[in-house]
């Protein structure tokens, strides 16, 4: 595998876990803090915790916001991880802040919610097959820390629901846009599978549109591991 | 449906994880990213690294260890232990880390609670309580329970009301609250249940039960009694009296829903 992923670096946080995660599943990583390292990238993982309108001002202070809106209205790879997939939609309700809006709807607050902030296993159930999933059960458990979720317009990106206290979206797909509510790099063996899915998804060029089931079957080793410290700021 | 977790904890000092009595009788147990990965693969469902020396000058040595133990398992991190500011927050978060868990410093200035959620939101922000029961004479049995917050490990009294500290810490910003009851750590006496109900009816954040598990049951008690949504233990898991995986098939046995990891059996 050679796919180069650029993690995308909005100031929150661990970045150390998703390099780490992404590397072990064969990815060659850069950590972009600007827009030239997008430019050499295959795809880019929007990682994330923390809130919509400091990680929108961080991205652009470092002149990321036009590449990425360019990236998504492009349909290149995209994965957000839990705020990575809130920052896709218009603007979130958190802050007020106004996001990427590469999907319309609005990150809104999980109502009716036994315990806020949601955080521990849940179990991540698919509306559809997606090669995103690819091997992975339908119902598998990922690790979730977060208060809020996305609420799309459109039901047809959302690829999964996940239940606490109310069902939420915890994924989306919108052609190679994809994103998911959980920490796939904290999420253990089938976290770690979703990564590979999405690396190998991006090393085969794929297209969503003709073949939208199967996937590339994931392949998890150690490619490249350690070299390149992580440039972050 | 949210799992229960549990979190096996590792005090480290020096580098190295160590067990004993909290502050005494320190033994070597291992390397924290080895024994961490080891953990991750029987099962656990997110680890606690308690740095007990919580010195200064070995600040270099901790977030050594919390990076190399983050670029191996794959599970959610917890690292407290001497954090005073929001800046040494970041350090840690920047070294790996997911959660920070707030102590001494946070009773001493409740303000760092809101400064740190503020900066890295509130799930980042674990507030840990270590509490005491104020009247533990027998002829008191009928007069309500009431347990004041100890620091510095247990050394100083505070005389602060615990369950109301626990939710002006939650007031302020923490994500989560991480209860240790003195009386029953290391004792081996179960979780102390009752504390565990007075917090977690007070707070709708979730509330980590700590000190005094022994087996199995005290897992269950602890979340069908005390409300606790995660359960923490170390030295049953340390010593390998009871395995990660048979505590969760006990409590799994009992109704409670938990992650049940196929390779762990294995």
């Amino acid at each position: 595998m050679s796919a180069r992923i650029a993690i995308v670096d909005h100031g929150a946080g661990n970045l150390v876990s998703i390099e780490g995660a992404l590397r072990r599943v064969g990815a060659d990583v850069v950590v972009a803090t600007d827009a030239a390292a997008l430019a050499g990238a295959d795809g880019v993982v929007m990682p994330g915790v923390g809130t919509a309108g400091p990680a929108m001002e961080r991205l652009g202070r470092h002149g990321l916001v036009q590449p990425l809106r360019a990236w998504l209205a492009a349909d290149r790879p995209y994965l957000g991880i839990c705020l990575g997939l809130q920052l896709l939609f218009d603007a979130s309700d958190e802050d007020g802040a106004a996001t990427l809006g590469a999907i319309s709807g609005r990150t809104v607050g999980l109502e009716g919610a036994p315990t806020v902030p949601h955080i521990g296993w849940n179990q991540v159930e698919l509306a559809r097959p997606h090669p995103l999933f690819s091997g992975i059960a339908d119902g598998v458990d990922q690790y979730f820390v977060h208060s809020f979720a996305g609420a799309p317009t459109d039901p047809s990106v959302v690829l999964a629901h996940t239940t606490h206290g109310r069902r939420f979206v915890s994924a989306v797909a919108r052609g190679r846009v994809l994103g998911v509510q959980s920490h796939p790099e904290m999420s253990g063996a089938d976290g770690l599978r979703l990564l590979a899915n999405f690396v190998a998804l991006v090393d085969s060029g794929w297209t969503p549109d003709r073949s939208p089931v199967t996937g590339p079957s994931p392949v998890v080793g150690r490619h490249r591991a350690a070299s390149r410290a992580g440039s972050v700021s | 449906m949210l799992r229960t977790r549990v979190i096996p904890c590792l005090d480290v000092a020096g580098g190295r994880v160590v067990k004993g009595t909290r502050f005494v009788d320190l033994t070597d147990a291992g390397d924290p990213p080895e024994l961490a990965e080891r953990y991750a693969r029987e099962g656990a469902d997110e680890l606690v690294f308690l740095d007990i020396a919580a010195a200064a000058e070995e600040r270099a040595t901790l977030l050594d260890i919390v990076e190399r133990t983050a670029r191996r398992a794959f599970i959610p991190l917890t690292v407290g232990g001497g954090v005073r500011t929001d800046h040494e927050m970041r350090d840690v978060l920047r070294a790996g880390a997911d959660k920070v868990s707030l102590n001494t410093a946070a009773v001493a200035d409740p303000s760092l609670i809101a400064r740190c959620a503020r900066r890295f939101g509130r799930q980042a922000v674990v507030v840990a309580i270590d509490a005491r029961r104020r009247n533990p004479e027998p002829d008191e049995r009928d007069a309500a329970p009431a347990w004041e917050v100890v620091v510095r490990g247990g050394r100083d009294i505070t005389g602060q009301e615990a369950v109301a500290w626990a939710e002006r810490a939650v007031e302020l910003g923490a994500g989560e609250l991480l209860v240790t009851s003195m009386d029953r750590d290391g004792t081996g006496d179960g979780f102390d249940i009752e504390l565990l109900r007075a917090i977690s009816r007070r707070v709708a954040v979730p509330v980590i039960a700590s000190g005094g598990a022994a087996g199995p049951d005290d897992f269950v008690a602890a979340v069908r009694d005390g409300g606790a949504d995660a359960v923490l233990a170390a030295s049953i898991f340390h010593r390998r009296i009871h395995p990660i995986a048979e505590v969760k098939a006990a409590m799994a046995a009992a109704g409670l829903s938990v992650r049940l990891v196929p390779e762990a059996a294995a």
